[in-house]
């Protein structure tokens, strides 16, 4: 997966020849579909808010719910996406590089998150983790409390990532080749030394891409998070649920007010994990 | 080209093991990659290991490595047991066949890593590595190219950094796995001979796997020839050439001629003809004489051993080169000869053997035990 902020090396010039031909449709193609499907939206939702100002926008995002409801939107993305990071690499290299009876089906298991509808995995996660339930009676009894927390949002955060990141590094991992921790051994160094100096660095750049994936999926999920949150104002309200709040109150201008705070702020945050992606890319990833 | 003396500094461990490895058997699964393999390799021997693919010489060397535990048997160092020993620990510098450079380092840090990962204790300072990088890289003759990454370099050269990198340990031995495999020719015979001139100047223990037996003739002081995970023979180049010990060893070892004859009351006999072979030692029955495309030639009418037709005629700078079918026996063989004029195309010219070595049939249909050549 290539980082959207850098130009592929094998970009061509505009005019030089080549053996397939259709720069002209294509280019055309992805410009209308850019165009239409995203940047068209976007504009809109835009040109909606723009009827706040500057002075709007501050007064909505200064609100006490709507700022208690981002922060913890984006905080518990950002440590959904982190927790990811690490399980994500864990299965991804198992997946990889051991071979056992029914790998081929836990293999197809990573991926159920993308496929399950958002709200199915909401109700069985409330379900398991509520104070009843098979994963929540127990944890009660030594007061931990996951279902309607912030917790819970953290749990179904987790759940909705763990195939970017499993999906993005899987293939990095096949790359790396079983001789290089061999090589690294008879060098004499540890298995810690081989993990990180070794293997961990050609990875950077895929786990980075897989940490922005996760993070993003999870800043726009909605079905998984209310089931499970609970949804108490200023406590474990999500920001894309205060956006179908104040719609059904008929509070357009509040609503894309939010989003496009949210859109300013995840597309900041991704610009900068891009950054330091395409930094690690050019540091670890000269492959 | 020296190697640099500041490498002695660790008077603890010697420069040039001696190997020995007893009885090592290992299974993957129930596919038996190493069996009952014994074998002696002296301090600062150039050894290799030489057979097919899947004759276990790769899996020998790992185990030789410590990247593999043998199911059973014993690997020593000078004389110390070895086997348990995990590999960190076993001080061999090993290169792999596909030279496992570690690609987002430069060279100069590929190089400097085994030092580098040392505990605090051992590590010598950062001058001091690299100071050693520096030298190293002269070594291997890759100066002013430390600052390059792996994907810059030419393969030649990425397998020198990589002989750079397992000698910057100051290893007990040197283990190359088909050192010269993914090289083109040019670049194989040069680093060949510079491969020698490196074991010359450090004076290590040496092994290397190959599967061509050019590079295993022309370098190695032994090699040990390996067929189904057993040793069929270990010996000098001249031993494996006059005196090969199996039929798989002659075959494999250069090119031979194998034709399928029956012993009987002391006589070794082909279709009709007798051969002229000592079969002094054998028991009667079925067995194979081996011999090479050069020990046969055109002999004078009525002493030969064998007869056959001229096939084609073809003239060289040294002479003639005649394609030979001889009687009873599938292929054509060339035969370089100072040919007549007279002998024809299609006509029959009468071949003495100068040089055979006879193999008789075991119980299973095998051929076992040299026999005597003639």
């Amino acid at each position: 997966m290539t980082s959207p902020i850098l130009v592929g090396k094998n970009a061509r010039r505009l005019t030089a020849p080549s053996v397939i031909p259709g720069f002209g449709l294509t280019f055309g193609y992805t410009l209308i579909y850019l165009g239409l499907i995203v940047l068209f939206p976007l504009a809109t939702l835009i040109w909606w808010s723009s009827g706040l100002g500057l002075s709007g926008l501050y007064a909505i995002a200064s609100e006490p719910r709507v700022a208690a409801a981002l922060r913890v939107t984006f905080f518990i993305s950002f440590a959904a996406a982190v927790v990811d990071l690490f399980f994500g690499l864990i299965v991804a290299w198992v997946l990889t590089r051991y071979d056992f009876a029914g790998r081929r089906l836990l293999d197809a298991f990573v991926d159920l998150p993308f496929a399950l509808p958002t709200a199915v995995a909401g109700i069985s996660l409330a379900a398991l983790y509520s104070p009843s339930g098979w994963f929540g009676a127990p944890l009660a009894g030594y007061d931990i409390k996951i279902a309607f927390t912030r917790l819970g949002i953290l749990v179904a955060l987790i759940f909705i990532g763990l195939p970017f990141v499993v999906r993005t590094v899987q293939p990095i991992i096949s790359e790396l080749e079983v001789e290089l921790e061999e090589a690294s051994a008879t060098l004499g160094a540890g298995r810690l030394q081989t993990v990180l100096r070794v293997m961990l660095p050609p990875l950077a750049p895929a786990l980075l891409t897989g940490l922005a994936l996760a993070f993003a999926r999870s800043i726009g999920e909605y079905g998984s998070v209310i089931f499970i949150a609970g949804n108490i104002a200023y406590v474990s309200e999500i920001a894309p649920l205060l956006i179908v709040v104040k719609l059904e109150q008929y509070d357009v201008a509040g609503a894309t007010g939010i989003a496009t705070i949210m859109l300013a702020i995840s597309f900041a945050a991704l610009l900068l994990i891009n950054l330091v992606h395409a930094w690690s890319r050019r540091k670890f990833g000269r492959v | 080209m020296r190697f640099p003396e500041a490498f002695a500094d660790t008077k603890t461990i010697k420069r040039g093991a001696s190997i020995r490895i007893e009885g090592v058997e290992q299974d993957f699964g129930a596919f038996p990659a190493l069996r009952d393999v014994s074998l002696d390799i002296q301090s600062g021997e150039l050894v290799a290991l030489l057979g097919p693919s899947g004759s276990g010489k790769t899996t020998l060397l790992r185990v030789i490595a410590g990247l593999n535990s043998p199911d059973r048997g014993r690997v020593l160092f000078d004389g110390e047991n070895a086997t348990g020993l995990p590999v960190q620990d076993r001080h061999v510098g090993m290169v792999f066949q596909n030279y496992a450079l570690f690609k987002h380092m430069t060279v100069a840090d590929n190089i400097a890593y085994g030092l580098k990962v040392r505990p605090r204790r051992t590590r010598p300072s950062r001058s001091a590595i690299r100071t050693r990088v520096a030298e190293l890289l002269q070594f291997v003759q890759l100066d002013g190219l430390g600052a390059r990454y792996p994907a810059q370099l030419s393969g030649g050269q990425r397998q020198r950094v990589a002989l750079a990198r397992a000698l910057a340990i100051e290893p007990r031995v040197l283990l190359l796995d088909e050192p010269f495999g993914a090289l083109d020719a040019r670049v194989r015979k040069d680093l060949r001979r510079w491969l020698r001139d490196i074991h010359k100047q450090t004076g290590l223990t040496t092994v290397f796997v190959t599967h061509d037996q050019d590079e295993a003739m022309e370098l190695a002081d032994r090699v040990v020839v390996l067929n189904e995970g057993r040793i069929e023979q270990i010996g000098t180049p001249e031993e494996l050439y006059d005196r090969p010990a199996s039929p798989f060893v002659i075959s494999f070892v250069g090119e031979a001629v194998a034709l399928p004859v029956a012993i009987a009351d002391g006589q070794v006999r082909f279709g009709g003809r007798e051969l002229h072979i000592d079969t002094h030692g054998l028991r009667s029955g079925p067995a194979r004489v081996f011999f090479r495309p050069a020990d046969i030639a055109v002999a004078a009418e009525g002493n030969g051993d064998l007869e056959g037709r001229v096939e084609s005629l073809r003239r060289t700078p040294a002479g003639v080169r005649a394609t030979i079918a001889i009687d009873g026996y599938d292929q054509t063989l060339e035969i370089d000869s100072p040919l007549e004029r007279s002998a024809s195309l299609g006509g029959r010219v009468p071949l003495s053997l100068a040089k055979a070595r006879i193999f008789p049939a075991d119980e299973n249909g095998g051929y076992v035990n040299a026999g005597d050549g003639i």
